[in-house]
């Protein structure tokens, strides 16, 4: 399932620890960037690879918000939703998100290019309301600063969050 | 006295971009040597026991009596845990650190595991850090091709490997044995304690889990000294603290300050005020797990004890600023909806009383409120103290409360009008 590079790169991780089994996060996290989710075929692989069930796998890639059990798009954008965010916006941004896009949080456009999902504090409040696409932030966001990321997003790959257009 | 920022300093030096040769330009990796060659263990530790300084990430314990608590002569290694999982709602301190000034952090783990008898060390970030990450990976390589760490630093004997190990999005697992549970790859599911870690931690051996912030000053301690630095601020909240201020203000951001700065300061000076000059409401001082301060607390200074003993807590330093405009109902649906999202579902009154916290705020804010519902709130969060494995229950808790305490008037009124009564607010 995995090339051999990947099997040496999974190897490399274990070799970090005293104990194998912590290498699993980190290893889930390279099956979803490879993959794009972890399907049961892959838990069934990272399971047999460690010498765990698939039970105990599942019960770890089902803790955690960042680990995606059902496919997603390519791109993953999380919006901050906890206190300070929501005190300068945040639900508008979600509102404006889900209107340009068709979708409801939690869902893929039906193209597979954006998925949506509410996130809790992206520790980014100084400079809030905050969003994170692909593991990268882009702050102090506003619908016309989204609405010029989901055209770049469209049109090519992540923009820097400095290059966001913000019209006066 | 005048204030000189510690942790901040080098990061305000013009051009000052954290890679290897800004941080020894600036003066660091001084402390290290220092440490390694002068300084037996013991008495490393007893130098941060006499500083005072207490740990950053939210208890407040004191870090030297931490270390003081790993059993002499064990026949199982000793590992520190660098607690990089920076989660609390309000908080963004060690994001800053990570991302600006990665060998300061490098440089405290380093020396407080000659301290500890540590050979080996992990850095868990939250798994949002992934740029966080990446500078700490770049960091730790340079620290290596230099011998800051590897086999025998700076030819003392001592030797330390050093990993980041990212997290994949759970709040608990910046508390800290569900972060050692999910750095040995399972759930990140809080242990009953004790054992505690300093006994059995991270693979059942001595283990000290500290807080990104708190290493951070280590090697400045062991620089200038205990005196010097339990000389900042008051006396039993020694050294300086970074404060996370955000939500109705002009200039949100850190502010490195003395924990003898008051709130007042805090918000009018630093952060520059309330927007549109509008009035202040409600601030939490220290998380979100913090209870509520208002109008009347201005005066306190942001010391552990003062927090205290006006009711609330230091927490993690994250100041998170309302002004009048702000829904009381909807900040404790909005809070009551974060830790019933969070909650790892061990323990009962936890579990059960997150879920029914949020669903009685969500429908008091949703005008479906009932006259009892304010009891039961209460009645819920007596249940949910002191009765769990972890405090994340206490910590959903006590800010509800606090709402309920301070302005139950509003609670009650939109209960009477069966809807919330700030209109335009930012709801979904």
């Amino acid at each position: 399932m995995f090339s051999e590079a990947t099997k040496k790169r999974f190897d490399e991780m274990v070799g970090r620890y005293p104990e194998g089994r912590s290498a699993l996060i980190p290893i889930l996290h390279e099956v979803q960037a490879e993959a794009g989710h972890l399907s049961p075929e892959a838990v069934e692989w990272v399971a047999a690879y460690l010498g765990l069930s698939r039970a105990d796998v599942m019960s770890v890639a089902s803790f955690y918000d960042m680990l995606e059990l059902e496919p997603v798009g390519r791109h993953m954008i999380y919006v901050c939703q906890n206190l300070t965010c929501a005190l300068l916006g945040a639900e508008r941004l979600i509102r404006h998100l889900e209107q340009r896009l068709g979708i409801r949080m939690g869902e893929t456009t039906p193209d597979g290019l954006i998925s949506l999902k509410r996130m809790e504090c992206l520790a980014s409040c100084g400079t809030a309301p905050a969003i994170q696409v692909d593991g990268i932030y882009y702050e102090r966001m506003t619908p016309e600063k989204l609405d010029d990321l989901l055209l770049k997003l469209r049109t090519g790959s992540l923009p820097d969050p400095r290059t966001l257009d913000t019209p006066a | 006295m005048v204030f000189e920022k510690v942790l901040t300093a080098y990061q305000e030096i013009p051009n000052y971009r954290g890679g290897m040769d800004d941080y020894l330009a600036a003066g660091g990796y001084q402390a290290l040597p220092k440490a390694l060659k002068e300084m037996q263990p013991a008495a490393l530790v007893d130098e941060v026991k006499k500083s005072g300084l207490r740990g950053r990430g939210g208890a407040g314990f004191p870090t030297g009596m931490k270390w003081g608590f790993i059993p002499k002569g064990s026949p199982r290694p000793t590992y520190l845990v660098c607690n990089s999982d920076e989660s609390e709602p309000g908080t963004f301190k060690d994001r800053m650190l990570i991302e600006e000034d990665p060998h300061q952090l490098v440089e405290g783990i380093v020396i407080s595991s000659y301290a500890i008898g540590c050979h080996q060390a992990f850095i868990y970030c939250r798994g949002e850090f992934v740029h966080g990450a990446r500078v700490l990976q770049r960091a730790i390589g340079e620290a290596y091709a230099r011998g800051y760490l590897g086999a025998n630093i700076l030819g003392s004997g001592f030797s330390l490997e050093l990993t980041v190990h990212r997290g994949a999005g759970a709040y608990i697992c910046g508390e800290e044995t569900g972060l050692l549970e999910s750095l040995e790859g399972k759930r990140g599911q809080p242990r009953p304690k004790p054992p505690f870690p300093a006994v059995s931690g991270l693979y059942r051996s001595p283990t000290v889990v500290n807080n990104v912030e708190t290493l951070c000053n280590v090697p400045h301690i062991v620089t200038r000294g205990a005196a010097w630095f339990a000389g900042i601020g008051p006396a039993k909240s020694a050294g300086p603290r970074l404060f996370s201020v955000s939500g109705h203000v002009n200039r949100p951001g850190n502010y490195e300050l003395p924990m003898s700065v008051t709130l007042r300061e805090l918000i009018l000076e630093h952060g520059g005020g309330i927007p549109g000059g509008r009035r202040l409401k409600a601030v939490i001082p220290g998380g979100s797990s913090a209870p509520v301060l208002t109008g009347q607390h201005l005066d306190i200074s942001m010391d552990f004890e003062s927090l205290a003993a006006a009711g609330s807590m230091g927490g993690s330093g994250g100041v998170v600023v309302m002004d009048e405009t702000t829904c009381m109902v909807r900040v404790g649906e909005i809070v009551a909806r974060f830790y019933h999202h969070e909650s790892c579902g061990q323990c009962t009154q936890c579990r059960e009383g997150t879920a029914w916290l949020h669903k009685t705020l969500r429908r008091i804010e949703h005008g479906q409120g009932r006259k009892e519902d304010l009891d039961l709130l209460l009645d819920m969060c007596d249940n949910m103290k002191g009765k769990t494995i972890c405090v994340l229950s206490d910590a959903a808790a006590m800010p509800i409360e606090s709402y309920l305490k301070y302005f139950r008037e509003e609670f009650e009124l939109h209960i009477r009008e069966r809807a919330c009564p700030f209109a335009g607010q930012d709801a979904p």
